[in-house]
């Protein structure tokens, strides 16, 4: 038997609406992708110049565990190597690689280049965060949430982690959401237990 | 160099960057503007796009991209001639 993990938080970005644990925290509704991002960047007051040359899936799954972490775990709690992050979405860096691929017909950007893989928005957080910890990026049909409570639970007890950053992180033109949950060992005073039936609810409620 | 440092602000992203706040000596990598080794490929993409210089040998790049005033002076000394 898996030892019991709990989620401490969950965040979600969906449709212009950018959620923590199930509490609304900024709206903006109606504009493109790029400019909603740029916003919520600057509405949380986040100082990371690096985020202005990050592609759109990485900024959206950057920002998600910008605020998912904010208040819910101080940065250095737990050993570097103790914490890990599993993402999974539908589309990979397809985003990403449109846009490099219209470089392409000029002088191909290199910049552009390095975020032609989904699991970059990965190595950003965890450079940010100074995470050295197991990681896996999955792409899915649509999230499998059953695969995700097992494979953390797996992860989290044989690489003997203390939290997991789990969730879907997804992009394609201007259709995106981000629901992002912090499981941890140790139960905190408003955590639910990581259960497939809990992840789903919360999904389910950022995705309306 | 004002507009060399436009250039640079927008091939490299650095929105929170006027041209006015990089320093015509400031060092572009390291404890400078903190650039890293793909904005030193973004550089030669800009050379290449804005000026049509093709950066000869790659180790050129060290000394070229020491700062925004060894890059207007290597752009002036390489720029084709205008038709």
């Amino acid at each position: 038997m898996p030892e019991q993990k709990y989620i401490s938080a969950s965040c979600s970005i969906v449709h212009g609406i950018v959620s923590k644990d199930d509490k609304l925290l900024y709206k903006e509704e109606g504009g493109h992708v790029k400019d909603f991002l740029l916003s919520a960047y600057k509405r949380f007051d986040i100082d990371y110049p690096k985020f202005y040359k990050m592609d759109s899936l990485s900024k959206l799954g950057f920002l998600a565990t910008e605020i998912l972490l904010k208040g819910s775990m101080e940065k250095g709690k737990y050993e570097q190597d103790k914490t890990g992050i599993v993402f999974a979405n539908r589309n990979a860096s397809l985003d990403a690689d449109l846009n490099y691929w219209e470089s392409v017909k000029k002088i191909p950007s290199p910049a552009l280049f390095v975020y032609t893989l989904p699991n970059i928005v990965i190595g950003e957080i965890c450079i940010r965060n100074n995470f050295k910890g197991e990681n896996a990026f999955f792409v899915q049909e649509k999230f499998d949430i059953p695969f995700t409570e097992f494979y953390v639970n797996d992860l989290m007890d044989r690489r003997n982690l203390d939290a997991c950053i789990c969730g879907w992180v997804d992009i394609a033109g201007e259709e995106y959401a981000a629901v992002v949950y912090l499981i941890e060992k140790e139960k905190k005073e408003n955590s639910i237990l990581f259960t497939t039936k809990n992840i789903t609810h919360i999904y389910e409620l950022a995705n309306g | 160099m004002h507009t060399l440092k436009e250039q640079i602000i927008r091939q490299l992203n650095l929105k929170d960057l006027k041209p006015e706040d990089i320093g015509d000596d400031q060092p572009l990598f390291v404890e400078g503007l903190g650039l890293d080794s793909i904005d030193a490929l973004e550089l030669i993409v800009l050379l290449q796009q804005e000026y049509k210089i093709k950066l000869a040998n790659a180790e050129e790049g060290q000394s070229v991209f020491r700062s925004v005033r060894t890059m207007a002076q290597y752009i002036t000394e390489h720029q084709p001639a205008q038709a």
